[in-house]
């Protein structure tokens, strides 16, 4: 493991709701490397998906800064966020959030076309094992080809960052386990730095490092001295 | 005690506000135009027909040279006449002091009893009517009196028959016969310089040598009286006495004005209103599809708790219906207010001694009716749709629309699109229902707008035809009689005259098989230089040396082509019938008279050339003095000055215009902002899913917004093609519409009328998904990504 290539210092959020205050995140201080692969363990509502957020530059935190490399997210404009998740990040959901009016190959193709240097997207979807189905509407595909169309489109430009929120939540363990393995693959191959949050405990065991999330503050880290296959876990 | 579901569609109401009021304003400019229209077309029904009650407004109308008072029996006796009343007609020319051009005036008499005439009675308003016992008093047409200030009691000197003649003003009067009132030679009223003069009926039988005769006849009809039959009759007894052609109503020229402005504004009221409704109408439906589809889970809990299907579609039905409610009162509103400013406009055009603003009530019940109607038929297939669901069904997600391939995919590989750019393609191609709407409303607007804005090209043309290519004369000479052609050089004489032509006008009866028109027929000199026919492409038309030339609309009215035969009867000496070929047609937008080559009708008449009318081009400097001696020449009966006919032509079309161009394009406006407007939110409440995705995946807010904005824009620009088709037939409309046997408006669209209507619609349709992509860049990316329908 090497240089950082995000990481938090001290970081909060407090969402305000007429007269309510919930505080998400109560101080968190974490970093992630390139070619890391780090799961971040917590049950709902414990402020996971905040921090994703706030890694992905979706959302600001309340205080505390976030540099992506160099460079503070937190100073950076609307615009300069919008050209860091344009050329850095990739992003894959539990509910997909593809385009229902584009196929897999223009779905993906939606990304390449504002990128750098991406792949082509016949290349991003035969890495996922969607070489066969180019053509097919997300409508016409199960909820398993629809994620891995998903993970296709967020690793089509070379991201150094891949941020999957509860990337296997709505699928079944069998279905779950091929796009984990799509996940790891992308990460020894391209040497991604991949951030997964889950509520399932059995994934933890795919990762280099777990971050374990309670109450918006890390409750403890450990690294996994060795990791699993994702056929081999349990779900 | 209101209902909680009442209240919940309260609540929808005030939520939905902003598309509430687009769909709500474009229903009250139906609503708005079916009251105005038909507003202003009861009061000024009303008030005209009051007026032509009570002052026995004649239903036929005939002139003739001099007919003897022994007739009148023998007319009285023709089947179907209930009252006549005859009089004596003939013109003055007014010298007003401190005026220095001539006023020109109708003079009528007054019966010698010193009673109201029996028909056509004039209306006093103000002075008292002259005492048939004074031949030196005579009462002024109120408008004319009030322009050149004459109160009763005034004196004014009058060239009648050739005669100068001091008269006493004892009064000012209104009547049916002069609701609209336009000079010889004159396109519009001209209150200062046109004028009717009523005296009593011996001052006018010794003006005009007609003692124990009348020249102008006025009859009522009995109540089962067959018109045609009568005037038929009427001109057997009149023809022998230089009778000129009997007429009923239509051919009365104040009556035939008002008539047409009646039709117009029935025309408004019916033409327009259904495009409103209809566009209210799919709106409604398209808000209501996706509020419902919004509200799918709610409508199954409701279901669930126990609520009827039936309460569920009166809930929706009930938001259908406070839309209706807020265009029907913002339309009675403006109706109501534009019908008063309108009628009160009337009021300086027509000149009706009472004009009372009184709409029935029948346009605010039926525009309610109406508009109540829009939008639960908008509704209803939105509504029945989802109710019918069961609650289990309903309460879960919907199914995700299901795109399929198409043409659209072949195109976007051919053209290398963008993914989002397919994203707009698809969406169109998916649900082209609501693509076809919004084209529709932005076609129906470039419609009404290029109907608007038209008129000034085809005024601009006609301001162009009449006076600068065809009537290049700026003065016209009316003579008193004919007189043969060295009258021209007396003309020429005159102060400030560069170049005069001589011309014949003879009243004719054209006729073909059972068709026939009265219309008059102008001789033209050989190589006229000042009055000239013009053809369709702005071209002058030489006169062929024989035969008859005939302006298109009159042509058609008489079912005839070049090379077809014309019967043309002489009204006027020497009262002979003529089979003439036609020999051309001609676009003609002023007057529709026929055109013969002198010679040719000289020829037929058998007669040397002779002039009654006389064109002259005059040095403008030169205009007083031209008029101090037209005044001092009793021969000329009347002269119309074609530079101030235009410059007041120009100034009363303008300002006409500009008022309906305003209205319109506010309303044609209004239809863009209300489709456009609710389209986009529609479209970004149903993508707001999709769109926040693309922000995640790097896209720029422009960029994102071009997925919503685009497809609108694009569905615009595919309307504006369809909306200048829609545009051309509407102004076809209208040029039928409006063109009466005086003025025939041309139709022609110029291209920058187009581009105006398009660019109008462009900007509005841009505006209206501009505000909706405010709200776009206002979404909170995290939020909407959570939020799953």
């Amino acid at each position: 493991m090497s240089t950082p290539v995000l990481r938090t210092e001290d970081i909060t959020r407090i969402y305000r709701t007429g007269a309510v205050e919930v505080q998400a995140l109560r101080g968190v201080t974490m970093e992630l490397s390139e070619g890391e692969m780090v799961v971040l363990l917590g049950a709902s509502g414990s402020g996971k998906s905040t921090l994703l957020n706030i890694l992905g530059a979706l959302d600001l935190p309340t205080s505390g800064r976030v540099f992506f490399r160099d460079t503070e997210l937190t100073r950076a404009t609307d615009r300069e966020l919008t050209r860091f998740r344009r050329e850095h990040v990739g992003f894959v959901f539990q509910f997909y959030n593809l385009m229902p009016a584009l196929t897999a190959r223009e779905n993906v193709g939606l990304v390449t076309e504002i990128s750098e240097d991406p792949m082509r997207p016949e290349e991003a979807l035969e890495r996922v094992g969607l070489g066969h189905r180019l053509d097919h509407f997300p409508a016409e595909l199960s909820g398993g080809e629809q994620q891995r169309v998903a993970i296709a489109r967020a690793i089509a430009k070379r991201p150094e960052l891949l941020l999957c929120d509860e990337p296997t939540g709505a699928l079944d363990s069998a279905t779950g386990i091929s796009v984990l393995e799509a996940l790891c693959e992308v990460n020894r191959d391209l040497g991604t730095a991949t951030a997964l949050i889950t509520h399932n405990a059995g994934i933890q065991a795919i990762a280099h490092r777990v971050i374990h999330i309670a109450d918006g503050q890390i409750a403890r880290e450990e690294i996994n001295a060795t990791r699993l296959d994702p056929k081999d876990i349990t779900w | 005690m209101v209902s909680a579901l009442d209240r919940k569609a309260l609540r929808d109401l005030l939520r939905l506000w902003a598309q509430v009021l687009a769909i709500g304003g474009v229903l009250a400019c139906g609503v708005m135009v079916l009251v105005l229209g038909s507003g202003t077309r009861a009061s000024l029904e009303a008030s005209r027909a009051a007026y032509y009650e009570r002052q026995r407004f004649a239903e036929i109308f005939a002139d003739a040279t001099r007919v003897p008072e022994t007739l009148l029996p023998e007319i009285a006796a023709i089947p179907g006449v209930a009252r006549l009343s005859p009089s004596i007609r003939t013109s003055a020319v007014i010298d007003l002091p401190g005026v220095s051009e001539p006023v020109s005036a109708d003079v009528r008499s007054l019966p010698v009893s010193g009673r109201d005439p029996v028909l056509n009675a004039p209306l006093l308003r103000a002075g008292r009517m002259p005492d048939p016992l004074h031949p030196d008093e005579v009462a002024l047409y109120a408008p004319f009196a009030e322009a050149r200030g004459l109160m009763p009691g005034d004196r004014l000197s009058a060239v009648i028959e050739g005669q100068r003649r001091s008269l006493t003003v004892t009064g000012h009067v209104l009547s049916p016969e002069y609701i609209y009132t336009i000079g010889p030679g004159s396109m519009m009223p001209d209150d200062a310089r046109f004028g009717v003069l009523w005296i009593g009926q011996d001052a006018a039988a010794a003006a005009t040598d007609m003692n124990g005769a009348f020249n102008s006849l006025a009859l009522q009809l009995a109540r089962d009286a067959v018109a045609p039959a009568v005037i038929s009759a009427l001109d057997r007894l009149l023809a022998p006495y230089g009778g000129t052609g009997a007429h009923d109503r239509s051919d009365q020229i104040s009556h035939a004005f008002l008539q047409s402005e009646l039709e117009q504004l029935g025309a408004m009221a019916l033409i327009l209103p259904p495009i409103f409704l209809t566009v209210s109408a799919f709106l409604v439906n398209m808000v209501l599809s996706r509020l419902i589809a919004l509200e799918r889970a709610q409508i199954g809990l409701l279901k669930a708790v126990g609520y009827t299907t039936g309460a569920i579609a009166t809930h929706y039905l009930k938001l259908a219906a406070g839309i209706a409610l807020i265009g029907t009162v913002v339309g009675w509103g403006a109706g109501w207010y534009l019908g008063a400013a309108m009628t009160r406009m009337y009021a300086d055009f027509f000149r009706l001694p009472w004009l009372i603003y009184a709409p029935s009530a029948w346009p605010f019940v039926l525009s309610a009716l109406l508009a109540l109607l829009t939008t639960l038929s908008g509704a209803g297939r939105a509504v029945w749709a989802s109710v019918r669901l069961p609650p289990a069904v309903a309460m879960s997600p919907p199914a995700p629309p299901v795109y399929r391939r198409g043409l659209i995919d072949g195109l976007g590989a051919w053209a290398h699109l963008q993914q989002t750019t397919m994203m707009i393609l698809r969406a169109i191609t998916r649900w082209p229902g609501r693509a076809a709407v919004t084209v529709f409303g932005v076609a129906a607007s470039v419609s009404v707008l290029i109907a608007s804005f038209f008129t000034y090209d085809a005024i601009d043309l006609m301001v162009d035809e009449i006076f600068t290519r065809a009537n290049r004369q700026n003065v016209t000479l009316i003579l008193a009689s004919a007189r043969n052609e060295s009258a021209l050089d007396d003309a020429r004489a005159l102060p400030g005259v560069i170049r005069a032509e001589g011309a014949f006008v003879l009243p004719v009866r054209l006729r073909n098989a059972n068709r026939e028109e009265l219309s008059s027929l102008t001789a033209h000199p050989e190589h006229s230089e000042l009055s000239r026919l013009i053809d369709d492409k702005g071209r002058q038309v030489q006169l062929p040396d024989h035969g008859l030339v005939l302006p298109e609309g009159l042509a058609g009215k008489l079912g005839l082509a070049p090379g077809d035969m014309v019967t043309v009867e002489a009204l006027a000496p020497p009262r002979e019938t003529w089979a003439v070929p036609l020999t051309a047609t001609i676009r003609q937008t002023l007057g529709q008279d026929a055109h013969i080559a002198a010679p040719a009708l000289f020829g037929l008449m058998r007669q040397t050339p002779q002039v009654n009318q006389i064109n002259l081009q005059v040095d403008a400097t030169q205009m007083d003095a031209l008029n101090a001696a037209v005044k001092s020449t009793p021969a000329i009966a009347g002269i119309a000055d074609w530079t101030r006919t235009r410059s007041q032509f120009t100034a009363t079309i303008e300002e006409n215009l500009s008022i309906s161009t305003v209205i319109y394009s506010a309303l044609g406006m209004l239809i863009t902002l209300g489709v456009v407007y609710n389209a986009a939110r529609i479209r970004l409440s149903e993508r707001v899913h999709e769109l926040a995705s693309l922000r995640v995946l790097g896209f720029s807010r422009g960029e994102v917004a071009w997925v919503l904005v685009g497809e609108l824009m694009l569905l615009t620009l595919i309307g504006l093609p369809v909306g200048w088709a829609g545009g051309y037939g509407f102004a076809a409309l209208v040029v039928q519409g409006f063109s009466t046997d005086v003025v025939a408006l041309p139709l022609v669209v110029n291209r920058q009328t187009f581009a105006y209507a398009s660019l109008i619609v462009l900007a509005t349709a841009l505006a209206a998904a501009l505000v909706v992509r405010r709200r776009l860049d206002r979404i909170d990316i995290v939020q909407a990504l959570k939020a799953r329908d």
